[in-house]
C-alpha cells in the first residue's frame, strides 16, 4: 500500500489508509502488528491489575464465609443479572461494529457502537441505583459499616472489595465508553476502511475486557 | 582505553560527524518535546544521575548518623524518614528505570536496527509520568517526611501521622511509566527488527531487556493495585490490611513482595545484559554459551515471579510454603549461575584488554556471585531466621544492587559513552575511580555482614555498643565510595565537552550499535547495515569479511 | 559436613556471631559455616578466574581475532546440576531446623509476649507478669504466643538465632530451649516507628531449680504487685486469645459436639463431654482412670483424641493433628479455660493471674 498518497474519500469510508509512522516504513504489516500486540500486552496489565483483588477477595472469603455469604444475598440478584446481560450485549454490538468498520461501512458500525455506549451508560445508571440503595442501608466499607441485617464478622470487609472492585470495574466502564465515544466520532467521519479500522479493533478488545472483569466479578460477588 | 587507540587504529584522526541527533535542533523544545528515542535516553539520564546523587546524599546522612550508637547528627525522626527517602528514590527513581530507560531506550533501536521504538509517543509519555511520579514522591516525602520505609508494611504505613498518600501515588505513577517502557519494548522487538537480525542473532543485551519488560508489565500492575489500596485505605480507613478492621496485613506482604521480588531482576537483568555486550567486547570473544545466557534471562523472569515469599519467612508463614518458596528462590540462582559461568567462559581464550569498564566487569562478576550466594543464604530458611531484618539483608542487597547493578551500570556508560557522545573519557581517571569504587564498596559492605551476623537490625537509629566498630569502617568505606563516583561525575563532565573525539567504533566492538557513526545520526543509521553475522563473532572469518567492515575502526 | 572441624569458636568469633545461646543456635551455625564458606570459595574463585584470564590471554594486538568457543553439553549441564546439588543441600539441612522450630515439643512451657510501642511484656499462664524482663528456666523447651497491641514488631534474641514476627490480632509462635543460665538481649527487628531501635528487652535464663525458685516467689509476691497486675494490658494478651479460641472453635466444628452453655441448663446431651468447667475438672476415662484435665491434656484431646477416652462416651471425635496451627490450638485451649458456669455471663476470664489466685 502506497502510504503517501493522499487519503480519498468515497461513499464508504477512506480509501487509503492513515501514513504508516516513519520508523515502520515500508512494512505497514508490521506496524498494524504492532499496535494490535501492544493491545493485547495493555489488557494484560489490567487483568493483572483485577487479580491483585480476586486475591484479597479469596483471603477475606475464607476468613469470613459466613459474612460474606450473608452479604452477597442481600444484593438484587435481579439488578447484577440484567447488568450482566447488558455488558454483554454490548460486547456483542461492539463486535459487530468491530466488523462493520472492518469492512468500510462506517455508518453501521457508527450506529452500533452507539448502541453500545447506551448500555455501557445503562450499567453505570444501574450500578448507580445499587450503590444508591448501599448507602441507605448503610451497607458500606471499612469504618462506614452500619448495616444491622449481617451478624457475622467481616461485614465490613465485604464491602471493602465490593466497593472496591465494582468501583474500579465502573472506571473502567467509563474509560470503554469514552474510547467507544472517540471511534463513534471517528466512524462517523467515515475514517475507517478494509485498510485501517485499528481504533475501532483496540476500543472493541478494549471494552471487552471490561465485559470480560464484570463476568468474573459477578459470580463472586452475586452468586457464589 | 587510551584516547590513542581510536585515532591510530582508524589510521588518522577521527571526525566528529557533522549531523548527529544531538544537534538536530538545539532549542529547549527540541529536546523536551523530542519523539527521538536517544533523546528521550539522555532525558531520563538526566533525571536518573540527579536521583542518584539525592539518593547517595541520604545514604551519606545515614552512614554519618550510625558513627556513633547516640544520636549523632539527626533526630530519630529524621533518620527514618532519611532511609525511606533513600531506598524509595535508589529503587523507584533510580535503579528500576537507570539501565531498562537509559542505555535500553538509546540501544534498543539502534542494535536491532531499527529507526526507533514501536510507540515513539508513548516512550515520551512514559518519561513525562516517570518524571511527574518522581518529583511527586519526592515532594511527598520531604514535605510530608514519610517515615514507614520503602517497604510500607501495613499497618504501619496506615496509622503513622506522616503522610504517604503523595509518595504512593507517586510509585503508582512511575508505575505507568515502567509498564509503558517494557510495553514498548517487547512490541519493538517483535516487530521492528531489521532483516538479518533473527530472534537468535539478538546482542545479549536484547534478550535482558526482553525479560526485564516482560516483568514489568506483568508484575507492576498488582504494586498499583497495593498502591491504591494503602491510599484508600490510610484515607478512608477501609481496613483491608488492618487487623483491628479484620483486615491482613500479611496480605500486604504478599501483594508487596509479589512485585517487588521481581523487580529486583527489573534491577539486575539489564546488568546482566549490560555486562554479556561488553565482557563480549573487552575480550574480543564470542560469547560462550549464547543461548544458554539468553534463556537464562527468560528462566530468571519466569522463576523470579514465584519467590516472593522468601521475605516473609518470620511472618508466621507456614512451614510447607516457607519451604516451596525456597526451593525456587534457589531455582533462581541456578539459572544465575549459568550465565556467571558462561561469562567466566567467555573469558577462555580471549583477547582481553583491561580497562576500566573491564574492571567494573571483574567487581560485577565477585559481587554478583557473593551478592547472590548471600541471597541463597538467606532463602535457606533456618538461617534467615536470624538474619531477617539485620544488616546481613542489608548488605546483601547493596552487594547485588550497588556492587552487581551499579558496577553493570558504570561498565555499559563508559562502554556506551563515545557512542553516546562521541567523545572519549581519560582512561587513567577512570581507572583510579574504578578501584576506589571496588575498595570503598567492599569496605562499606564488608562490615555490615559482620554486622548482621553479631545481630544488628536494620532501620536501627540507634544501636548498642558493641557494634560500634564495624560502623566505623562502614562509613569510612561509604566516604571513599563517595569520592569515587564525584571522580568519575568530574571527568565524565569533562569529557562531554573537552575529550578527544572518538571515531565510530573505539573498542574495535562488534556490536551492531557500533556499525553507525558516533554519535549516531537521527535516523541511527546512514546507511542501512547488513547484519551478515551474529552481534559477538570475532572470528578471522567475521572480522576479515570486506563486506562487514564495521569491526574495522574506520 | 565434618562437624567438629567446624564447629570450632574461633570462625564463630571471625563472623562476628554471637553466643550461642540455645540449641537451635548450635545447628544453626553449623550450616552457617558450611554456606559462608562455600560462598566465599565460590565468590573468589570466579574473582580470581576472571584475573587469571587477563593475564593468561590479554590482548596483544588490537584487532586480533578470536576462535569461535562453544560450551560442551557436559559443561552446561555441570553449571547446572553442581549449583542446584549445593543449594538443595543447604536447603534440605535448613528446612530441617525450620520445621523442628515450628513444631513447639509438647511439653513446653508457654510464655505471652506482647510488643506495643515501644516496649516488650510477658505473662506466665500461671504466675507474674513482666515488663522488659523474660525470666526461662535453662534445658527446658519454652513456647512463645506472641502477639501485638498495635503495629507490627519482631521478636529477636540473636543469642538464640530467634526471631518471630509479633502482629497485631493474630497469634504467632516460636519455641527456644536456651543451654547457658545468663542474661541475653532481645531486640525489635520489625521497623514500628520512631523508637524502634530502643525497643528491647532482656531474657534472662536461670537454671531450673532458680527458676522454679522464682516463680514461686513470684506467685507469693502476686497480691503486693497488684498494681502490675491491673495492667489492662496484660489482660488483653489473654482476652484476645480466648475470642480467637472461641472463633477457631466454631470455624473448625467442634461446637457441633460440644456445648458451651452452663452444664446445669444443658438438657439436651451432646455428642461430647460440654466444655464448662472442663478445665481442672477430674475426668473419667474408660479405663476406668481418673485424671485431671490440664493444658497437656485438653491438647492431646485435640491431637489424639482416642488414646483416653472419657467414660461414657463413644470414640468418635476425629483428630485435629494438622488441622488447626500450634497458636489455633493454645487459643482452643485457653478458650476452653475460660468456660466457667460460675463466671456472670461466661465470660472470658479476664487473666490467667487471678485464675491462679481464686484457687
Ligand atoms: C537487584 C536486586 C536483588 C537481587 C538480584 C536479589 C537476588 C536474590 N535475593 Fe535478594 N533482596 C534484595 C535485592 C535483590 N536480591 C533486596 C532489596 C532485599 C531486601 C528488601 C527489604 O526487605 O528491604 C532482598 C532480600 C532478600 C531476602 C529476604 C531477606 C530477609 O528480609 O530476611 C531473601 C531471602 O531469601 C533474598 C534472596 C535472594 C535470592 C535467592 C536471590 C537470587 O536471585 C540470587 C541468585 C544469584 C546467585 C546464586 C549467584 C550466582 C551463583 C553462582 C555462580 C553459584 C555457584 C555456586 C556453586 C557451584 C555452589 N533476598
Ligand atoms: C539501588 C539501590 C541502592 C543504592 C545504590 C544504595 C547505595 C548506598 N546505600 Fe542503601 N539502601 C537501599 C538501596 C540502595 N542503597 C535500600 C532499598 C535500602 C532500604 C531502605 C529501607 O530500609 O527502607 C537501603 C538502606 C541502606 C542502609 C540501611 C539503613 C537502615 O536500615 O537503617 C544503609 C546504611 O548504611 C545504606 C547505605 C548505602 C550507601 C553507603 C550507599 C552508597 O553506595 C551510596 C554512594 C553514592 C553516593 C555517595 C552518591 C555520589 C554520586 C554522585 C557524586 C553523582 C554521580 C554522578 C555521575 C556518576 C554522573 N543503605
Ligand atoms: C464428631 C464429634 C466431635 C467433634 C467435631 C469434636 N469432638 Fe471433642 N469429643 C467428642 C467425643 C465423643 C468426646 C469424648 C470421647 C473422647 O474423650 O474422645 C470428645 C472429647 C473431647 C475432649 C475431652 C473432654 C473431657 O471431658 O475430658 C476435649 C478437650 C475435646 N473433645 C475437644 C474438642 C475440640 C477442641 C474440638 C474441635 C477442634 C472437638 N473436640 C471436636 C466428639 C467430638
Ligand atoms: Cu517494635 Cu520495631
Ligand atoms: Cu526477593
Amino acid at each position: 500500500m502506497e502510504a503517501t498518497s493522499a487519503r480519498v474519500m468515497t461513499a464508504e469510508g477512506y480509501l487509503a489508509p492513515p501514513p504508516t509512522p516513519h520508523h515502520y516504513e515500508g512494512n505497514p504489516a508490521a506496524h498494524k502488528h504492532a499496535v494490535r500486540f501492544g493491545m493485547w500486552l495493555f489488557l494484560a496489565t489490567e487483568i493483572l491489575l483485577f487479580a491483585g483483588l480476586f486475591v484479597g477477595y479469596a483471603v477475606f472469603r475464607t476468613d469470613f464465609p459466613e459474612a460474606f455469604d450473608q452479604a452477597a444475598r442481600h444484593l438484587s440478584l435481579f439488578l447484577g443479572t440484567t447488568n450482566t446481560l447488558l455488558l454483554l450485549t454490548s460486547s456483542l454490538t461492539v463486535a459487530l461494529a468491530h466488523h462493520n468498520a472492518e469492512h468500510g461501512k462506517n455508518r453501521n458500525a457508527f450506529w452500533l457502537l452507539l448502541v453500545s455506549i447506551a448500555m455501557g451508560g445503562g450499567f453505570l445508571c444501574i450500578k448507580a441505583i445499587e450503590y444508591t440503595e448501599k448507602f441507605r442501608e448503610g451497607a458500606l466499607p471499612g469504618r462506614f459499616f452500619a448495616f444491622s441485617e449481617i451478624t457475622a464478622p467481616g461485614g465490613p470487609m465485604f464491602y471493602v472489595v465490593y466497593f472496591f472492585a465494582t468501583g474500579l470495574h465502573a472506571l473502567h466502564v467509563i474509560v470503554g465508553m469514552s474510547l467507544l465515544t472517540w471511534v463513534a466520532i471517528r466512524c462517523w467521519h467515515k475514517e475507517f476502511s478494509p485498510t485501517h479500522y485499528a481504533p475501532v479493533e483496540n476500543a472493541g478488545l478494549y471494552w471487552h475486557l471490561v465485559d470480560l472483569v464484570w463476568i468474573f466479578l459477578y459470580p463472586l460477588l452475586y452468586l457464589v | 582505553m587510551s584516547s590513542s587507540a581510536s585515532s591510530a587504529a582508524a589510521g588518522g584522526p577521527a571526525v566528529f560527524p557533522e549531523h548527529h541527533y544531538l544537534n538536530n535542533g538545539t532549542t529547549v523544545r527540541s529536546w523536551l518535546l523530542t519523539l527521538d528515542h536517544k533523546r528521550i535516553a539522555l532525558l531520563y539520564l538526566s533525571v536518573v544521575m540527579v536521583s542518584f546523587l539525592l539518593g547517595g546524599i541520604f545514604a551519606m546522612v545515614i552512614r554519618l548518623e550510625l558513627l556513633t550508637p547516640g544520636p549523632t547528627i539527626i533526630e530519630a525522626l529524621t533518620y527514618n524518614r532519611m532511609f525511606t527517602l533513600h531506598g524509595v528514590v535508589m529503587i523507584f527513581l533510580f535503579m528500576i528505570p537507570a539501565i531498562p530507560a537509559v542505555f535500553g531506550n538509546f540501544f534498543l533501536p539502534i542494535m536491532i536496527g531499527a529507526k526507533d521504538v514501536a510507540f515513539p509517543r508513548w516512550n515520551l509519555v512514559s518519561f513525562y509520568l516517570y518524571f511527574a511520579g518522581a518529583v511527586l514522591a519526592l515532594w511527598g516525602m520531604l514535605n510530608g517526611g514519610t517515615d514507614t520505609g520503602w517497604t510500607f508494611y501495613t499497618p504501619y504505613s496506615t496509622t503513622t501521622a506522616q503522610g504517604v498518600l503523595p509518595v504512593l501515588l507517586g510509585v503508582f505513577v512511575i508505575g505507568f511509566s515502567s509498564i509503558l517502557t517494557g510495553l514498548n519494548f517487547i512490541v519493538t522487538i517483535h516487530t521492528l527488527r531489521a532483516p538479518g537480525i533473527t530472534w537468535f542473532k539478538l546482542p545479549l543485551f536484547i534478550w535482558a531487556l526482553y525479560g526485564t519488560a516482560i516483568i514489568q508489565v506483568l508484575a507492576t500492575p498488582v504494586i498499583g493495585l497495593v498502591a491504591m489500596l494503602v491510599a484508600a485505605e490510610s484515607a478512608f480507613g477501609f481496613g483491608f490490611f488492618d487487623p483491628a478492621r479484620g483486615g491482613d496485613p500479611v496480605l500486604f506482604q504478599h501483594l508487596f513482595w509479589f512485585y517487588s521480588h521481581p523487580a529486583v531482576y527489573i534491577m539486575v537483568l539489564p546488568a546482566m545484559g549490560v555486562i554479556s555486550e561488553t565482557i563480549s567486547a573487552y575480550s574480543r570473544k564470542n560469547i560462550f554459551g549464547y543461548s544458554m545466557i539468553a534463556a537464562s534471562s527468560l528462566g530468571i523472569a519466569f522463576v523470579g515471579f514465584f519467590a516472593w515469599g522468601h521475605h516473609l519467612f518470620t511472618s508466621g508463614q507456614s512451614a510447607f510454603d516457607a519451604g516451596a518458596f525456597a526451593v525456587i528462590s534457589m531455582l533462581v540462582g541456578v539459572f544465575t549461575a549459568i550465565k556467571v559461568f558462561n561469562w567466566v567462559g567467555t573469558l577462555y581464550k580471549g583477547a582481553i584488554a583491561f580497562t576500566a569498564p573491564y574492571a567494573y566487569i571483574c567487581g560485577f562478576l565477585f559481587f554478583l556471585v557473593f551478592g547472590g550466594m548471600t541471597g541463597i543464604a538467606l532463602a535457606t530458611v533456618s538461617l534467615d531466621i536470624h538474619w531477617q531484618d539485620t544488616y546481613f539483608v542489608v548488605a546483601h542487597f547493596h552487594f547485588i544492587m550497588v556492587g552487581a547493578v551499579i558496577m553493570g551500570f558504570l561498565a555499559g556508560l563508559h562502554y556506551w559513552f563515545p557512542k553516546m557522545f562521541g567523545r572519549t573519557y581519560h582512561e587513567g581517571w577512570a581507572l583510579v575511580s574504578a578501584a576506589l569504587i571496588v575498595l570503598g564498596f567492599n569496605a562499606t559492605f564488608i562490615p555490615q555482614f559482620l554486622l548482621g551476623n553479631a545481630g544488628m537490625p536494620r532501620r536501627y537509629y540507634e544501636y548498642p555498643e558493641r557494634f560500634q566498630a564495624l560502623n566505623v569502617a562502614s562509613t569510612a568505606g561509604s566516604s571513599l565510595l563517595a569520592i569515587g563516583f564525584i571522580i568519575i561525575a568530574i571527568y565524565l563532565g569533562f569529557a562531554l565537552k573537552y575529550g578527544p573525539v572518538a571515531g565510530p567504533n573505539p573498542w574495535g566492538s562488534r556490536g551492531y550499535e557500533w556499525m553507525t557513526p558516533s554519535p549516531p545520526p537521527t535516523e541511527n543509521f546512514d546507511v542501512t547495515p547488513t547484519f551478515a553475522h551474529p552481534p559477538h563473532d570475532y572470528t578471522e572469518d567475521a572480522v576479515g569479511d570486506p563486506d562487514f567492515a564495521h569491526a574495522r575502526t574506520t | 559436613m565434618n562437624g567438629d572441624l567446624l564447629d570450632t569458636d574461633w570462625l564463630r568469633r571471625l563472623l562476628w556471631l554471637p553466643e550461642q545461646a540455645s540449641t537451635f543456635a548450635v545447628s544453626v551455625d553449623r550450616l552457617h559455616y558450611f554456606v559462608i564458606i562455600t560462598t566465599m570459595v565460590m565468590s573468589g574463585l570466579t574473582g580470581a578466574l576472571a584475573f587469571y584470564f587477563f593475564f593468561r590471554y590479554r590482548r596483544l594486538s588490537e584487532n586480533q581475532t578470536t576462535p569461535a568457543v562453544h560450551p560442551t553439553v557436559g559443561f552446561e549441564v555441570a553449571a547446572v546440576s553442581v549449583p542446584l546439588v549445593v543449594f538443595l543441600a543447604w536447603f534440605v539441612i535448613g528446612f530441617g531446623d525450620y520445621a523442628k522450630l515450628a513444631n513447639p515439643p509438647p511439653d513446653a512451657m508457654d510464655v505471652y509476649v506482647m510488643g506495643k510501642q515501644w516496649m516488650w511484656k510477658f505473662a506466665y499462664p500461671d504466675g507474674p507478669n513482666s515488663v522488659g524482663v523474660l525470666h526461662v528456666p535453662a534445658n527446658r523447651p519454652v513456647r512463645l504466643l506472641l502477639t501485638s497491641r498495635d503495629v507490627i514488631h519482631s521478636f529477636y534474641i540473636p543469642a538464640f538465632r530467634l526471631k518471630q514476627d509479633v502482629l497485631p490480632n493474630r497469634y504467632t509462635e516460636t519455641w527456644f530451649q536456651a543451654t547457658k543460665p545468663g542474661r541475653y538481649q532481645v531486640l525489635c527487628a520489625e521497623y514500628c516507628g520512631t523508637q524502634h531501635s530502643k525497643m528491647w528487652a532482656t531474657v534472662v535464663v536461670l537454671a531450673p531449680e532458680a527458676f522454679d525458685a522464682w516463680l514461686k516467689e513470684q506467685q507469693r509476691g502476686l497480691v503486693a504487685r497488684a498494681d502490675i497486675l491491673a495492667d489492662p494490658d496484660m489482660v488483653s494478651i489473654q482476652g484476645n486469645l480466648v475470642e480467637q479460641g472461641k472463633r477457631v472453635a466454631m470455624e473448625q466444628g467442634c461446637l457441633r459436639c460440644h456445648s458451651i452453655n452452663s452444664a446445669v441448663n444443658d438438657t439436651e446431651r451432646h455428642i461430647g463431654p460440654t466444655w464448662v468447667d472442663l478445665y481442672q475438672r477430674p475426668t473419667k476415662l474408660t479405663t476406668g482412670d481418673t485424671i485431671v484435665a490440664d493444658e497437656a491434656y485438653l491438647t492431646e484431646s485435640m491431637m489424639e483424641p482416642n488414646n483416653k477416652i472419657v467414660a461414657g462416651y463413644q470414640p468418635l471425635m476425629p483428630s485435629y493433628q494438622g488441622k488447626m496451627s500450634g497458636p489455633d490450638t493454645a487459643a482452643v485451649v485457653e478458650y476452653i479455660k475460660s468456660l466457667r458456669s460460675d463466671s456472670a455471663e461466661l465470660q472470658p476470664v479476664k487473666g490467667p493471674v487471678y485464675e491462679q489466685l481464686r484457687q
